[in-house]
């Protein structure tokens, strides 16, 4: 191999991030107690440099390490999100991790890790390197979910995670190796040409793609490979909560957009009718019973599988209007996510955790910005319009329509409208009901300035979607060849 | 000099909100109370010109803006209004000043939040009234329910909650069906979102298909499955018999000026998008279910002016009446005689929409002015209250007199013209609508009745005080616009003469 010759421009976030991530061990072992701010900063400066990385122009895709690497606009979006929603979440998560004993270094390292897993994932374009960063996102956040030991809630969560991920990760190294058998590569691009041509062997590839969309179902926590969502949700510190909620959802669909969209582009057919199944069951499994539930991270947490519902949507359509329309979404989906648990963070003060619906009771007359700001998140996640979240729907309705299943749009209005209805609650709880007296909202933090700042941007990208928009469409053309 | 008059005239109440907010908690009630009410005038004053400068003569739309906004769908900031919808954004921003006055110092918990949740609702349904793209219509549309969700919700009576969500959630059904045939509309017109090339659209297939599992058949035209999209958006918000249900709660709970916002104003609305959507949309849609329409709308007049009649509480009884006359507007808007819309019809339906607005307005106004003396809207427990409150009786007299229709008020004009025009359509229809002039009577004045005239009934009412300078100011220029709406209805029909025109001959025109 002649690296000489080799552009490593593509590829220097994650060097960049794995050096950072070594330093940051070395770095824990010469802080004093009192000094352990700086991993804090140091995590965050480490996250804001290596989004910086990512905004190398590259419009078209560059092709790295035998083709196995790949660096195109896709990339260089979900990236710079990701690197810039876990810096954000790092910050939320501060005082919170502070107050009870997780300020570690492990929490950091982990996170970085997983973040690395995350870029690894991104930009694979081979299925062994799409394997690889899959399992060091997984396997670093297993931990994480774990990082509070002496909770057996946590324990029982990361537990359950594991046991099912590794199942999961079993699926899709199954179906992989269909593929391999029916194509003779792990390579998507030549996985893609060969199924094109015609040279694949159609019984292996339709095993393949089930595996795979099943797996990747999993990994999405789409319906029925779901029911870990819930548990590790609710179970984990709710700063892993919102970690787990955010970044890993656009690898997560990086993922299904190398798996789906390039490499198994040729059985778009097979995976378009599994896809119609699992985003009807998301929709209409989450929404319901998001209603039932009295725990608000488990809340969200249903309300996660049906937001996942509402991105497949756009997977469907099979075209470059569907996917730029699932990117936007899922881009709005984390913004708003973040904010959503940096606020529950926020409220759960020095200990315990906000995640009963008492701690949201009279909001408005203790802190009406505060309530403010979470009646946004709410009403984007109800996909109210003025809000990112109302033009995220319209999108992937709107490619729903495109492709003529006219019947799975107004499938999908109807669970948005059930959808409504427990985000609403969230309100009514803030704005109509009286305080409830004994609860103490914590004092000022850090963090409320990127939370308003987040809140605003949830209004802001309502009222200009445009920017976002021409990104996500720009980047899917640029990456994908699609008409 | 006009140009950007449609946005001055959204904007400016929404500014003025954010500012009221910005006076911050309770501590600055009274700092809140006049940033709102500069507000609510500086929002009338931008509007006024939208009455005085519009051509009459012309039929189009007015006043246009367009700017790209989301260039990606070819979604724009479209506006303009015609002769019909800039009657409801004068009429919107009059209500609004009302709501402020009336709101002024019986809302003592924060101040700042409930006058700001009207000025920003205020410039939203300005902003549904002056778009002319389906998704800033959408938008704008949706938007709205926020702020009323709140002002039921935090001001509201007992039963708030319940009502609150009642009313979100009914509202929202329909509008999320109307939000997909939108989108299929884009499609059918080739990418755009522009209302006025919907209106162009020729729709002349069907759409058939088969049940699953029972192997049955069907087709159905597709203009008949657009009109039921939008009949489902504005049929809840108009409301039409039998999805009426949710306004009576929203009502009954809701604060005087949420009561008037709801009455005057957004039942406008449902029957604003009839008019704007479903009959040029869908004109032979609208022809072959206007007898359904006809049906539904004299249900309303005739079966909920009945129930009017039985309500022991003054709120749910005005609430019910409004259904009862908005019955009247959806019957004189899907009138057809002879395959066309008649004129007496479409315009009797607008002028009783208007004359509803102040109507409707001016009766929760009076209950609120007797609710915030007695904490009571119970007919039983009151009786004898022109005793003690004499200027208050002879106002409410007027208004009860207009809501039973009777001639030289506002009420009297829109019933006779869809009276006329609907001998035009059917005999029968007139025979039945006509009846509400009798039913409208017996509930009002008989209510009147029972609560004004009389000895005084108890303790409480004889402590009761007249009106103050406020409330005499608020009912008295309600008082003036009933009065001057009945007597010379010409400065309303005149401006909306040549839009009604141009609908009804846009209607006539099949599209199939």
């Amino acid at each position: 191999m002649i690296l000489t010759n080799m552009n490593l421009g593509p590829v220097l976030p994650e060097l960049f991030l794995l050096v950072a991530g070594l330093a940051i061990l070395m770095l824990d072992l010469v802080l004093e107690e009192n000094q352990r701010g700086l991993l804090h900063w140091f995590s965050v400066a480490t996250l804001a440099g290596c989004a910086a990385l990512t905004l190398q122009p590259s419009a078209e895709p560059v092709f790295l390490f035998n083709n196995m690497f790949v660096g195109d606009a896709l990339s260089g979006v979900l990236k710079f999100a990701a690197c810039a929603v876990t810096a954000v979440s790092l910050c939320y998560s501060r005082s919170y991790i502070a107050a009870r004993g997780m300020f570690r270094v492990e929490f950091y390292a982990l996170a970085l890790f997983a973040v690395l897993g995350m870029l690894v994932m991104i930009s694979a374009n081979h299925f062994m390197v799409l394997y690889l960063g899959l399992e060091l996102m997984s396997l670093s956040i297993y931990a994480m979910v774990a990082l509070q030991r002496d909770s057996t809630k946590s324990t029982e969560a990361a537990l359950k995670y594991f046991v099912l991920g590794a199942l999961a990760s079993g699926m899709l190294l199954f179906g992989m190796s269909m593929l391999y058998g029916a194509t003779g590569s792990l390579n998507i691009g030549v996985v893609a040409q060969k199924i094109a041509s015609g040279g694949a062997n159609p019984v292996l590839n339709s095993i393949g793609v089930v595996f795979v969309v099943a797996g990747l179902a999993f990994k999405l926590g789409a319906v029925p490979f779901h029911m870990w969502v819930p548990d590790v949700y609710e179970g984990s510190p709710t700063a892993v909560t919102l970690f787990i909620g955010s970044a890993p959802k656009l690898a997560a669909f990086a993922f299904v957009i190398r798996m789906l969209a390039v490499g198994l582009a040729g059985l778009s057919a097979d995976w378009q009718q599994m896809l119609i199944i699992l985003a009807v069951l998301s929709m209409g499994l989450g929404n319901l019973t998001a209603i039932a539930q009295t725990n608000i991270k488990r809340m969200l947490a249903y309300s996660a599988i049906s937001h996942m519902g509402f991105m497949l949507l756009g997977i469907i359509g099979a075209n470059a209007n569907g996917f730029a329309s699932s990117m936007f979404y899922i881009i709005a989906y984390v913004i708003m996510t973040a904010g959503t648990f940096g606020i529950i963070m926020l409220l759960a003060g020095e200990q315990g955790e906000a995640d009963d619906f008492d701690t949201f009771r009279g909001l408005n007359q203790r802190s009406p910005w505060k309530a403010f700001v979470m009646l946004l998140l709410m009403a984007s996640m109800a996909g109210i319009p003025g809000t990112v979240g109302f033009l995220a729907k319209l999108s992937v309705i709107q490619a729903v329509v495109d492709i003529g299943q006219i019947w799975l749009a107004v499938v999908s209005v109807l669970f948005s409208l059930i959808g409504a209805f427990y985000y609403l609650r969230v309100i009514k709880l803030m704005y109509f009901d009286e305080p409830v007296a004994n609860i103490a909202l914590p004092g000022a933090s850090e963090s409320r300035a990127l939370l308003s700042l987040n809140g605003i941007a949830i209004l802001a990208l309502g009222i200009l979607p445009q920017s976002l928009m021409n990104v996500c469409v720009e980047a899917i053309r640029h990456s994908l060849h699609l008409a | 000099m006009f140009e950007h008059l449609l946005s001055l005239v959204i904007w400016t109440p929404i500014l003025a909100g954010v500012l009221v907010l910005a006076t911050g908690n309770d501590g600055n009630a009274g700092m809140a109370r006049w940033v709102a009410l500069i507000g609510a005038i500086a929002g009338l004053a931008v509007s006024l010109p939208l009455y005085t400068h519009f051509e009459q003569l012309h039929g189009g739309m007015q006043f246009v803006e367009n700017l790209p906004w989301i260039s990606r769908f070819n979604i724009n900031y479209h506006l303009g209004v015609d002769g019909i919808s800039m009657l409801f954004i004068v009429l919107n921003s009059f209500t609004t000043l009302l709501v402020v006055i009336a709101g002024w110092e019986v809302i003592e918990k924060r101040v700042a939040q409930y006058m700001a949740a009207f000025l920003i609702m205020s410039g939203l349904i300005n902003g549904t009234f002056a778009a002319l793209d389906a998704i800033l219509f959408y938008v704008f549309f949706e938007a709205m329910l926020i702020p009323m969700y709140l002002v039921i919700g935090v001001w509201g009576g007992p039963n708030r909650v319940y009502a609150a969500i009642k009313f979100f959630l009914y509202t929202l059904i329909g509008s999320l069906l109307m939000l997909v045939a939108f989108i299929y509309l884009y499609y059918r017109s080739a990418g755009s979102f522009n209302i006025l090339d919907f209106h162009n659209l020729r729709i002349a297939d069907s759409w058939s298909g088969v049940v699953p599992l029972l192997g049955y058949s069907f087709t159905i035209p597709v203009q008949t499955m657009l009109f039921l999209a939008f009949f489902a958006a504005f049929a809840v918000k108009v409301p039409m018999w039998p999805v009426h249900t949710w306004l009576p709660d929203a009502h009954v709970e809701a604060p005087t000026g949420g009561s008037m916002v709801l009455a005057a104003i957004t039942l406008k609305i449902g029957a604003y998008g009839f008019l704007r959507f479903c009959l040029p949309i869908a004109p032979d849609a609208s022809v072959q279910l206007s007898g359904f329409m006809v049906f539904l709308s004299l249900v309303a007049v005739v079966y909920i002016g009945l129930v009017a009649l039985v309500q022991a509480d003054m709120k749910k009884l005005v609430a019910y009446s409004s259904i009862s006359h908005m019955g009247f507007v959806t019957l004189g808007l899907f009138m057809f005689a002879k395959g066309q819309l008649t004129t007496e019809g479409v315009e009797g339906a607008l002028i009783q929409m208007v004359s509803h607005g102040f109507v409707s307005a001016a009766m929760f106004a009076c209950i609120g002015v007797m609710y915030d003396r007695m904490h009571s809207r119970q007919i039983a427990d009151y009786g004898g209250v022109v005793n003690t409150m004499p200027k208050f009786a002879a106002f409410m007299l007027l208004f009860a007199m207009a809501n039973a229709g009777l001639p030289a008020t506002s009420g009297f004009v829109g019933e006779f013209l869809v009276i006329m025009g609907a001998v035009k359509a059917n005999f029968w229809y007139a025979f039945l609508a006509a009846t509400t002039l009798i039913f409208g009577a017996a509930y009002t004045l008989w209510m009147y009745k029972r609560v004004i005239f009389g000895d005084v009934a108890n303790a409480h009412v004889a402590e009761l005080k007249d009106i103050n300078g406020r409330e005499f100011l608020l009912l008295g220029i309600l008082a003036i616009t009933v009065l001057g709406m009945g007597l010379y209805p010409e400065m309303f029909i005149s401006k909306m003469h040549a839009s009604v025109n141009d609908l009804i001959a846009h209607v006539a025109r099949t599209k199939i």
